[in-house]
């Protein structure tokens, strides 16, 4: 496998989503090619910063505003 | 009604995704007693179905807000799905989870307004996408933690920033699949794309979003 290879095949790499024969000739590739491995913990990384990052807090008015809609529903259209 | 945490911890930990993604820890998103939640709410307990609420709004609301990019269009996009999932409650079957249904219903709202508002940049064509602009160029080492050398808002601004940067049709897909956590093929199902395009958006997204964090994490980048 050549770096364009690892390329695309990285986001199934990640995710732990290739096959065996794939992963290992990927990994083979890796052993040798300081940029690619670099590229490949470069995206894990970003992947695992942006997903595990926490939603920040609902504005209060918006809060309100969601509660207060919902509330008029339920007294319009009880389940 | 009895509320636990998002996390689920009472019941016995977290639910597992449905799509094993061993770069990061398990779905946290679906309370072990979602269901429990659901069945009361579809039974007429408005207080079960407001907890539904209370657990999710955040999510919702940074869901509808990374897609439409727009305040006031997330917030409405937010209001509509909660009020649609409440409505359409009993037609609900419980063959996926709550929050799976929820966030297809949100992502469609936001969608709806994305559109309207930028008829031009989002589309569900799906273009062929060639190979020779991925291979990512100038690459430097980032240092084990580089995300602890900023303070916690700073690199919540960091990350509100270069998603919003990132090209609608591969934001949208990397906010359903790696955000919102759908599988792969929920994600399909929910932009009426097919999987492979999916597969390919993911993987432009994940290396564009490498590129754009790598001018603040590059190491020995004045911060």
């Amino acid at each position: 496998m050549n770096c364009k290879g690892v390329i695309r095949e990285l986001s199934s790499y990640i995710d732990g989503d290739l096959d065996l024969a794939m992963k290992q000739e990927l990994e083979k590739h890796l052993g040798h090619c300081e940029d690619c491995t670099m590229i490949v913990d470069q995206t894990k990384k970003t992947v695992e910063i942006l997903c595990d990052s926490e939603p920040v807090a609902l504005p209060s008015d918006v809060h309100t505003r969601l509660h207060e809609a919902l509330r008029r529903r339920m007294k319009e259209k009880p389940n | 009604m009895t509320s636990t945490d998002e996390k689920g911890t009472r019941f016995g930990g977290p639910t597992t995704l449905s799509t094993p993604n061993p770069h990061r820890v398990p779905s946290s998103v679906a309370g072990a007693d979602e269901h429990l939640l659901v069945a009361a709410a579809k039974a007429g307990d408005t207080a079960a179905f407001e907890e539904l609420v209370n657990r999710y709004e955040r999510k919702i609301f940074r869901l509808t807000m990374n897609i439409t990019g727009n305040r006031e269009d997330a917030e409405d996009a937010m209001q509509d799905a909660f009020l649609k999932s409440y409505t359409h409650l009993q037609s609900f079957q419980g063959d996926s989870r709550f929050y799976t249904w929820l966030v297809r219903i949100a992502a469609n709202e936001a969608l709806m307004r994305l559109r309207k508002r930028r008829p031009n940049q989002f589309s569900l064509d799906e273009p062929i996408e060639g190979e020779d602009d991925m291979m990512p160029r100038e690459i430097e080492d980032w240092g084990p933690s580089p995300e602890q050398r900023y303070a916690q808002t700073e690199m919540q601004e960091i990350l509100n920033e270069v998603i919003e940067k990132l090209e609608p049709n591969f934001r949208t897909v990397f906010i359903l699949r790696d955000v919102a956590e759908l599988s792969t093929e929920e994600t399909a199902q929910a932009l009426g794309i097919s999987v492979p395009a999916v597969k390919s958006r993911l993987l432009r997204a994940r290396l564009s979003l490498r590129q754009k964090l790598d001018r603040y994490f590059r190491k020995g980048e004045l911060n």
